[in-house]
């Protein structure tokens, strides 16, 4: 009987693509986010925020993962903003590779800030380096405060967490407190924003924040699995 | 589900490795799975099971060694086993932690079967 020893990474070909993603980036000095959270959390709801906060004062483009249909990419355009549909046909997560054909559909000249819209997914889109520069993890308050404890790799991973619907507090026995602390009892480095698309609060601090990112450049976050 | 995928990697990596000759001779894959890799070591087994059907792989063995996620505290120095994924230090309530292990997704080793005195069944 023989042994044939490999000790390679199982997702290598992926996180290979991701640094070519993150190279292209790089040298269009492209700011990239990669937005995930559970499905219905608001992320394109927060994006459409962003997207409205941000006209005139950034030049952004938009990928946006979906299993099913270009609503989302549909939404999006409304702000005469660049966008790219990737629809998964029931794939559950983005892949590098998904994005790096995105890309040739997507100009990037001129783009200050991309964001890439994951697949609405608490599991799996951890584990898919897409090139970007953090990953932020929207969490709203009907989902409970116990999320970062039920996937932990997820908040692991990102650098940021949007607790979003935020009006709904009132109605829900969330507590926020809770929710902050199981998040930063997962990764103490997280930033973290409270925001509600509805009413708007906590929008203009999340944008100035994210201004102030993609104006210090990089902040290359790869791959965290080994 | 992205175990399919992850199950498919694992095959393209054993593909990539095997000897010309060596295509249906596999007895078992090692594989290292980390506690916070966010894959369900069950699911991945049936993936693989599904997916090498048929195939040369068909009858090969995931052999999958679990990785505790264990940390070490900067502070303190303690080093200290977390199964949920919470990374303060249960000594010293620290936040400065190290990770030494659980973040794993690693094929590790193929075993063969020898042609000629072994004869692969299933």
């Amino acid at each position: 009987m023989s042994v044939i020893t490999i000790e390679r990474k199982v997702l290598e070909k992926n996180d290979e693509l991701a640094r070519r993603n993150r190279e292209l980036f790089a040298k269009q000095r492209t700011f990239v986010i990669n937005l995930v959270s559970s499905p219905g959390s608001g992320k394109t709801s927060l994006l459409e925020k962003t997207l409205g906060y941000l006209k005139g004062k950034l030049k952004i483009a938009v990928i946006e993962g979906d299993v099913q249909t270009d609503l989302d990419a549909q939404r999006v355009a409304r702000f005469d903003v660049p966008v790219a549909q990737i629809v998964t046909n029931g794939g559950c997560h983005l892949e590098a590779k998904l994005v790096a054909d995105a890309l040739d559909r997507l100009d990037l000249a001129g783009v200050e800030l991309l964001v890439i819209e994951n697949v609405g997914n608490l599991v799996c889109p951890s584990n898919y380096d897409l090139g970007e520069a953090m990953k932020v993890v929207v969490a709203s308050t009907t989902e409970g405060d116990d999320k970062p404890l039920k996937y932990p790799a997820m908040f692991r991973n990102a650098s940021v967490l949007i607790i979003n619907k935020l009006d709904l507090l009132p109605y829900l026995d969330c507590d926020i407190n809770a929710l902050k602390r199981n998040a930063l009892q997962i990764n103490p480095s997280l930033t973290v924003f409270e925001t509600s698309c509805r009413s708007g609060s906590g929008i203009p601090e999340w944008c100035a924040w994210l201004q102030q990112q993609v104006s210090k450049g990089y902040n290359v976050k790869p791959s965290t699995l080994t | 589900m992205h175990e399919l995928s992850i199950a498919q990697s694992i095959v393209d990596i054993v593909q990539a490795n095997l000897p010309a000759s060596g295509a249906n001779l596999v007895k078992s894959v090692k594989i290292k799975i980390g506690q916070l890799s966010g894959v369900v070591p069950d699911s991945l087994d049936f993936c693989f099971g599904a997916i090498t059907h048929g195939t040369s792989l068909q009858g090969a063995t995931l052999d999958m060694e679990k990785v505790p996620f264990i940390l070490k505290c900067r502070t303190c120095t303690t080093s200290f086993e977390s199964e949920a994924g919470i990374v303060l230090c249960p000594k010293c309530g620290g936040t400065d932690t190290e990770v030494l292990s659980g973040t794993e997704l690693q094929v590790v080793e193929i075993e063969l079967y020898d042609e000629h005195l072994e004869k692969k069944t299933g």
